[in-house]
């Protein structure tokens, strides 16, 4: 079984599995979709951690919430964003018909 | 799952129902030696039932896993359905510092801890959004494939073997000491017969099948690693606070801990060394102020570790085995959600065996401690008594800074300090041993696939037969493994540290060039050698010269202020040589002469160097950041070489631009600019 379908054939003669204006308006989308999720990458990551001792005044159930964040809420938002990434990104393929078959 | 047309394979349909039996089954087995602990069984016959049961199991699964097929042995067939990689990832990535050491760090650290916890789960962000999809699609058996593929063959291999042995290389070795620890501790044999039972578990589990016999050992140890885990800390968290849900309950923990802190201060006393006096506050220094430094040191370990996790190459290579760039992404969602159940558990270990200690412990007659702090006053690996206590004013009462806990004790000593059977304690063993065994596991597949795919076969001979090909592999397995062994066996628990070392090593080499080689289509092959190459030698470098040379460093780096100051630890250092010594009082007696380093503009560009004493030595720190961070400089190095280079350099080729348009489109196949660099 080969692992890379098109090993046989020369370079650059096989077909592209979709035409170029395709591919391009589908990695364009793609790339606005990497930069929306580096974006909560950043801001659960780092930006709300800048805050983290004025939240450390407010208290749920105890927790200082700046210390919650950092121990639960960016978790939370790193797991729910990534499968919400993994839905969104099949939902690109999909429109652009670059899905595997 | 999948949702193609494939024939299902029956394997694969069966997964659950293999696993669900498994949990089943290890489930019985922890009442049946509750039973048997009932029933008044030994805790040494029990430690080594723990122990033996479970390393036989995952060698039987290694056995029957076994493989002569190259694509089996490398990327377990590609039909790792998106779930099940998520765990063995999940186990792949907790090692014995996450499931033993992690919890303890937060103990001794507070807030300033979490930068772990944080750091080593949001990168899995950056392995799915920038490199997984694109690395599957790919579709090769390893990480420096790619950076032959993609920047023209063997330099770019040469330099991507080097980066991944250095990292995986000081990574496996810790592991390897974390699985002597254990075993010693639960089978009472000599460190050296520890480490080198533990080759064997590795070996037995990996040898014969390669990846896909990792793979499924992986899964069944993260079940066990994660229910060993989850236990205690509930046991614990119903005996505390009454409610059974410690991620939830530990606030009260918190808010009675500070309290506690206040009046430990109010009292005239201080913590003990290492352990921060404010658990819950936000980048405090020793005097509770906010600190510049200490913000600044959170931020930049955070992006080490996150960089870093998106540059392992045992990580990485774990999304090669999924059947398709679908599964591969979802199946980082998945990788998260199930370290993600262990991370949030850690803080409340935390800051129950904080509260137990603070409360029920400090101000307590010495002679009248309770019972398992004497179990645990036994000399650890590291040359201190894994629970130290100092009477420092002889007054026969136990003082805040007078109980001197190792972090390591903190999760192993749970289960005694809730007052839970051996069973429990057992359970835990078992536990950190599945976190050793398959972090160990991936780094030595990782680094024996580096050197017998990408040295041997793609360097060395391009003709060689399959058969002699997984001959090298399992010999190399075996050489690497011994030579980890006997690295382990000799430096002990001294070289823990370099963990951290990796994270940034890997940054630095690997990540930017993964990156641009599939988001920046003008990188160029002369650039992303050079990026690799900068990247690695500028952080390797300044890593050992801080560590190992830091008066020298902060001659060179630092003010005149700084240099006198690094000069004054060094001669009062007791661990320091002579010569060192000498030469650090001649520094101070010519305090005069002495002036700012040749450097020290760029030293204190953002702040000023600095040295602290760690680890029985002088560390220089480049603007104040601990060299555990020392990525920070590395990685935006390395972009910023890669992408100047490629303006310099002849644009890459159209085949090239071929093959990057070909890996970011999930359907069709890979048209590879250079046929040589095909598998198979």
């Amino acid at each position: 079984m080969p692992l890379v379908e098109d090993t046989r054939t020369p370079q650059g003669t096989s077909p592209p599995a979709v035409d170029r204006a395709t591919a391009h308006a589908y990695w364009k989308k793609t790339s606005a979709l990497m930069w929306t999720v580096l974006a909560v990458w950043a801001c659960a990551g780092f930006l709300v951690h800048l805050f983290a001792p004025s939240l450390n005044g407010v208290r749920i159930l105890g927790f200082p919430l700046g210390f919650y964040m950092a121990a639960q809420g960016s978790l939370i938002v790193f797991v729910v964003g990534l499968f919400w990434f993994a839905r969104r990104q099949n939902r690109i393929d999909e429109e652009f018909g670059v899905q595997e078959e | 799952m999948s949702g193609t047309a494939k024939p299902r394979d029956p394997f694969i349909a069966a997964l659950g129902k293999i696993y669900a039996g498994y949990t089943g089954g290890f489930a019985l087995f922890v009442v049946f030696i509750a039973i048997l602990e009932q029933l008044g069984v030994p805790n040494r016959i029990l430690g080594y039932l723990f122990v033996f049961l479970t390393i036989g199991v995952y060698a039987y699964i290694g056995i029957i896993s076994r493989t002569a097929q190259v694509a089996e042995y490398y990327v377990a067939g590609r039909r790792v359905p998106a779930l099940y990689n998520g765990m063995a990832t999940g186990s792949d990535w907790m090692s014995a510092a996450s499931f033993i050491g992690m919890a303890g760090s937060l103990y001794a650290l507070g807030y300033g801890g979490l930068a772990f916890i944080l750091g080593w789960t949001g990168g899995y962000m950056l392995v799915a959004i920038l490199l997984a999809p694109y690395l599957r699609k790919f579709g090769q058996y390893t990480v420096p494939d790619f950076l032959g593929a993609r920047y023209g063959g063997n330099v770019a291999r040469a330099i991507g073997v080097t980066v991944l042995i250095t990292a995986s290389f000081v990574y496996v070795v810790a592991q390897i000491v974390g699985v002597g620890i254990i075993t010693q501790r639960f089978l009472d044999v000599s460190f050296a017969l520890a480490v080198f039972l533990g080759l064997a578990g590795i070996l037995v589990c990996s040898m014969l099948g390669g990846m896909r016999a990792v793979t499924w050992t992986q899964v069944a140890q993260y079940i066990v690693l994660i229910i060993a885990y989850l236990i205690p800390a509930i046991l614990m968290s119903a005996k505390v606070t009454g409610v059974p849900v410690p991620q939830l309950m530990y606030g009260f923990a918190l808010e009675r801990i500070e309290e506690l802190e206040a009046a430990f201060r109010a009292a005239g006393q201080t913590p003990p060394p290492g352990v921060v006096g404010w658990h819950s506050a936000a980048f405090v220094g020793a005097n509770g102020q906010f600190s510049m430094n200490a913000a600044v040191n959170f931020f930049a370990l955070v992006f080490c570790l996150m960089v870093g996790t998106a540059a392992l190459p045992h990580i990485l290579m774990r999304y090669f085995t999924t059947p398709s760039v679908r599964e591969a992404r979802q199946s980082v969602a998945w990788s998260l959600f199930f370290i993600f159940l262990l991370y949030f558990t850690a803080p409340a270990y935390a800051a129950f065996a904080k509260l137990e200690i603070y409360q029920n412990l400090i101000g307590q007659p010495i002679a009248a401690l309770p019972e398992w702090v004497r179990n645990w006053q036994i000399v650890s690996p590291y040359g201190v008594p894994w629970i130290n206590i100092v009477d420092a004013n002889n007054d026969g009462i136990l003082q805040w800074n007078e109980f001197r806990i190792h972090p390591d004790v903190v999760v192993l000593a749970t289960p005694e300090i809730a007052g839970l059977p051996y069973v429990i304690a057992g359970l835990v063993a078992a536990g950190g041993l599945a976190a050793a065994l398959s972090t160990a596991d991936g780094l030595l597949l990782a680094l024996a696939n580096a050197l017998s795919h990408d040295v041997y076969y793609k360097m060395i001979d391009r003709n060689a037969p399959t058969k002699r090909r997984l001959i090298i592999a399992r010999t190399l397995l075996i050489l690497v493994a011994i030579l980890a062994a006997w690295t382990a066996g000799n430096m002990g628990a001294d070289i823990l540290f370099l963990v951290a070392w990796a994270f940034s090593i890997a940054a630095a080499g690997l990540f930017a060039a993964l990156v641009m080689g599939v988001w920046y289509s003008k990188t160029t092959n002369a650039g992303a050698c050079w990026g690799m190459a900068v990247g690695y030698l500028v952080t390797f470098g300044y890593l050992i010269w801080s560590e190992f040379f830091g008066l020298s460093f902060v001659e060179t780096f630092g003010t005149r202020e700084a240099i006198l100051n690094a000069a004054r630890q060094a001669a009062a250092l007791p661990q320091a040589s002579a010569e060192l010594r000498a030469y650090a009082q001649g520094l101070i007696g010519n305090a005069a002469a002495v002036q700012d380093g040749p450097l020290s503009w760029f030293g204190s560009l953002i702040m000023t160097t600095d040295s602290v004493v760690a680890r029985g030595r002088v560390v220089a720190r480049l603007w104040g950041i601990n060299n555990i961070s020392g990525g920070i400089l590395g990685v935006p190095l390395s972009f910023l070489t890669i992408w100047l280079v490629s303006q310099f350099t002849r644009a890459p080729s159209q085949a090239m631009q071929d093959f990057i348009h070909d890996i970011r489109i999930p359907r069709g196949g890979v048209r590879l600019a250079d046929r040589r660099e095909a598998v198979e």
